[in-house]
């Protein structure tokens, strides 16, 4: 194996922790700030790339249809919240785990009906067609860098939104003390909605993104947004911190796996069965370094005091 | 001296820079009841936590029966006879009065891992807890939920769950608090009988229930015991009514 | 104690006669596919009432139980693909065709599974408990997908459907039968469960965890215990719905599934005897009705549940039955 193919794989994993970073970091805002448990997040990644694709076939231009999908999901997501979710703040986590499974079978089932059943496409945009070259030989492909650009930029700019601004004080005297919060004088139904509309955007935005790379098809958020769980749980529910570590771990864990185990495997197994049993192995991978990161850390790795 | 039921060395815990339990030593001997009192945010609930383990201390000793019970979790150390009330009262909401207590029952005999007799007609079950219900007070309510109670039976429901584990120490955290007259009296005429049968560790903010009660007084002012003494030599120490009763030295 | 027959008792019977006179009519009336939407009704039910073990009577929520129905689904097709393909399974050990034996192993494995994954979930609680659990039924579902052997992708097909001694499992009143006596056998479990001391600190850890340590009992092994066994039964329905269909698949272990199970308890009514049956024969109706009417059913599906969360959190068995009474 070249040190090529390793730089690559790394990469990609690289990328999908940054996609999941994007889906992870509305989840545990959204968790961190009102306590809910959003099963509809995958959704609004769906909604995003719908709205993309569509865009972007409309206009011709993948930018415009980028924009389109970041103002598709946040208004889906603050129409959602004000219609449904902030009935369920109150609700124990059963009632919001089903309130947000019906709300899936409602947006997929909705989107059939609009979209009809066939995938759609989207072109990478023409900017960001072609390569780069790797160290050790062999290329990148340029528009998965400029994903992992995106993952950085948002990370920082959460970091700033949280940690300098004014709605970022708000959201951590929310987290910390609701009715301390409200004792400020701050509307705390209008923070709700626009934390959960941030969310719904970023993960409208890694939908978008990623729709580039698959075909945009119902039912496309819903791996991820397991994964995005998994990424959550690793790194403790309610923390951005968490999320991106998480999102990271999981990403190159998984996409490590796949390429790693199975070429182990060949040193105690003939081929055949070795890639047989590593690619099953490696599908189960980031469930198992869960499982072992819980054993010893039931709260996750950076879980909030409390 | 024989040696006390529960007795606490040198117990620390702190949350950040704030010193919760600093030190604190103390202990419980048979037939006693020992009351632990000071200003709200001395620390008298972290303590209690520590010793019915639901807070683990950052160090020092608890031993309960001559056994060192630090290691041991909440359910463990009430096995071993440790029965503890809460401040806020803290019951099986959905179930009765009397299935409250049937609980405590089970889990004295334990036999929480038996799968097929139905409990309402298990009168090993039923009897011990209807005799609990009626030492309190509480039989005439047996079959209301406990969600249904007023504040002050719930209180009284609480402690008929810890007689039901029958105990070797009670650990009772402030029981009168918002009980009326009334009932703060019956209560204190009641512990007062208890403690024959079981030392009693009473956190109480009611000065009149433990001047009454307290054999032995100790004051806990910033995870501190500033004093432990009998009622007479707490009255009068200056360093508690400095502390604890704001009066200028 | 009391012998007064209460509404609830009334509408359990009603409930219990209702689905075992459906087949009968049907097969009256000359429309077998009746019968076979009463048998799936039966062996949802059952699943759920498992479900219902850990959700509603020791309030943990398993998004995951779908691992447990698929696992009872493959414990049945792989045995009977062995048996037809006359391959012994590991270490030479005859592979049967028997219902009995088939579903003696699901509830072993489904068991055996349980054991480690409720040991490693029931360390949180909360909503990392919902996403553990879904995330381990994530894990199995990607195995089965990956792992060729036993069809990967494409499920598994059972040829020819399992037997039961004495009875011609191909016809559909019989299979019915033996799915409506197992669904019994599952709701009598169930209310003696309930009724038990088990039970009883079951419900206390789910009431209030500290009241039952303060007591002494530790909830831990009380969960472990409930998860386990509520996983054992939902296998048991699992492997009757995979000779129903006479196929296995990873769908049956897919998340969709898990969330399925869940919504069968709410619309019945969550920790209620009959909650389950109430709640597939409500989701079984949707699906023939709304499914004969439009493609897109599973979105009216979803605004009927939206509905029933937010505004009918008793369920079907809240409505018909009142509220629910603990001794």
């Amino acid at each position: 194996m070249s040190t090529a193919l390793l730089i690559e794989q790394l990469l990609n994993g690289l990328q999908l922790g940054v996609m999941l970073f994007l889906m992870a970091a509305g989840l545990t805002l959204i968790f961190g700030v009102m306590g809910l448990i959003n099963l509809a997040h995958g959704s609004f990644y769906m909604i995003g790339a719908f709205a993309c694709a569509t865009v972007a076939a409309a206009t011709g231009s993948f930018w415009t249809g980028l924009v389109a999908s970041l103002i598709a999901a946040a208004a889906a997501g603050a129409i959602v919240e004000m219609a449904v979710i902030r009935r369920l703040y109150e609700r124990d986590h059963l009632d919001q785990v089903l309130a947000t499974f019906a709300l899936i079978l409602i947006f997929s089932e909705g989107t059939r009906w609009l979209f009809g059943s066939f995938p759609l496409y989207l072109d990478i945009p023409p900017l960001l067609h072609g390569a780069v070259p790797l160290p050790g030989g062999g290329q990148y492909q340029l528009y998965r860098l400029a994903i992992i650009g995106v993952g950085i930029v948002v990370a920082v700019g959460l970091y700033l939104l949280i940690s300098r601004t004014r709605l970022g004080m708000r959201i951590r005297a929310g987290e910390s003390d609701r009715e301390m919060i409200a004792a400020l004088g701050v509307d705390i139904s209008t923070l709700y909605t626009v934390v959960f509309a941030l969310g719904a955007a970023l993960a409208g935005l890694a939908g978008a993104l990623v729709g580039a790379l698959q075909s945009v098809q119902v039912g496309m958020g819903e791996p991820v947004l397991i994964l995005a769980f998994v990424v959550i749980v690793i790194g403790g529910i309610g923390s951005i911190k968490g999320a991106l570590f998480g999102a990271v771990l999981v990403g190159v864990v998984d996409t490590l796996g796949r390429l790693l185990l199975p070429q182990a495997l060949t040193l105690m197994l003939p081929p055949s069965q070795a890639a047989l049993i590593g690619g099953a192995l490696a599908s189960m991978l980031i469930y198992i370094v869960m499982a072992l990161i819980l054993a010893f850390r039931p709260s996750g790795l950076f879980a909030a005091q409390s | 001296m024989a040696e006390p039921v529960l007795e606490i060395r040198d117990l620390k815990k702190s949350f950040g820079a704030l010193k919760a339990t600093d030190g604190v030593s103390l202990h419980l001997a048979s037939g006693e009841i020992h009351a632990l009192i000071g200003p709200n945010g001395a620390g008298k609930s972290t303590l209690i936590h520590q010793i019915s383990g639901s807070l683990t201390p950052d160090s020092g000793k608890i031993r309960f029966l001559g056994q060192d019970i630090a290691g041991l979790d909440m359910a463990a150390r009430a096995r071993l006879g440790l029965a503890r009330s809460f401040q806020t009262s803290s019951l099986a909401q959905e179930f009765s009065a009397l299935r409250n207590v049937m609980l405590a029952v089970q889990a004295r005999q334990g036999t929480s891992l038996r799968f097929f007799r139905p409990v309402m007609r298990d009168r090993s079950l039923t009897e011990p807890a209807m005799a609990m219900l009626e030492r309190v007070g509480l039989a005439g309510r047996a079959h209301v939920p406990a969600a249904e109670l007023s504040h002050g039976e719930r209180r009284q429901l609480e402690i008929a769950t810890a007689l039901a584990l029958g105990p070797k120490a009670f650990l009772l955290d402030e029981p009168m608090a918002g009980m009326g007259p009334e009932g703060a009296k019956n209560l204190t005429g009641f512990l007062d009988t208890l403690r024959q049968e079981a030392p009693i560790l009473l956190v109480e903010h009611d000065m009149d229930a433990v001047f009454a009660l307290a054999d032995r007084v100790s004051v806990l002012v910033y995870g501190r015991i500033i004093a432990t003494g009998d009622v007479d030599e707490i009255r009068n120490d200056p360093e508690v009514r400095r502390a604890y009763l704001g009066e200028p030295a | 104690m009391r012998k007064v027959v209460t509404r609830e008792a009334i509408a359990n019977g009603s409930l219990a006669l209702l689905l075992l006179a459906v087949p009968f009519a049907a097969i009256a009336m000359d429309e077998p596919f009746y019968v076979t939407l009463a048998t799936r009704i039966a062996i949802l039910a059952l699943a759920a009432v498992g479900l219902n073990i850990a959700l509603g009577l020791g309030g943990l929520v398993s998004f995951g139980h779908a691992a447990f129905f698929g696992l009872g689904g493959y414990a049945a097709g792989i045995l009977a693909t062995h048996a037809f393909n006359a391959e012994p399974l590991l270490l030479g050990i005859p592979a049967t065709t028997s219902m009995p034996v088939i579903w003696l192993v699901a509830l072993v494995v489904c068991g055996l599974v349980a054991l480690p994954i409720g040991a490693v979930s029931l360390r949180t609680s909360g909503v990392y408990f919902i996403m553990i659990t879904l995330a381990f039924a994530q894990m199995i579902y990607y195995f089965a997908i990956s792992w060729p052997a036993y069809g990967g992708q494409d499920g598994l097909s059972i040829y020819v459907r399992n037997s039961f001694p004495g009875v011609n499992t191909a016809l559909p009143l019989p299979l019915f039968l033996i799915c409506y006596g197992l669904l019994l056998l599952g709701l009598v479990l169930f209310w003696t469960l309930r009724n038990s001391r088990f039970g009883a600190a079951l419900q206390a850890a789910r009431q209030n965890p500290t009241r039952l340590a303060a007591v002494g009992i530790a909830p831990f092994n009380i969960r472990l215990t409930a998860f386990t066994v509520s996983a054992m039964i939902t296998g048991l329905a699992g492997a009757l719905f995979a000779d129903l269909n006479r196929f296995t698949s990873p769908s049956m272990l897919s998340w969709h599934m898990s969330g399925e199970l869940i919504v069968l308890i709410i619309l019945g009514g969550r920790g209620r005897l009959f909650g389950p049956v109430a709640g597939a024969m409500l989701f079984v109706l949707f699906e023939f009705a709304l499914g004969g009417i439009t493609e897109r059913w599973q979105l009216f599906l979803g605004l009927i549940l939206l509905g029933v969360v937010l505004f009918a959190r008793g369920g079907l068995m809240g409505f018909i039955a009142g509220r629910e009474r603990h001794g």
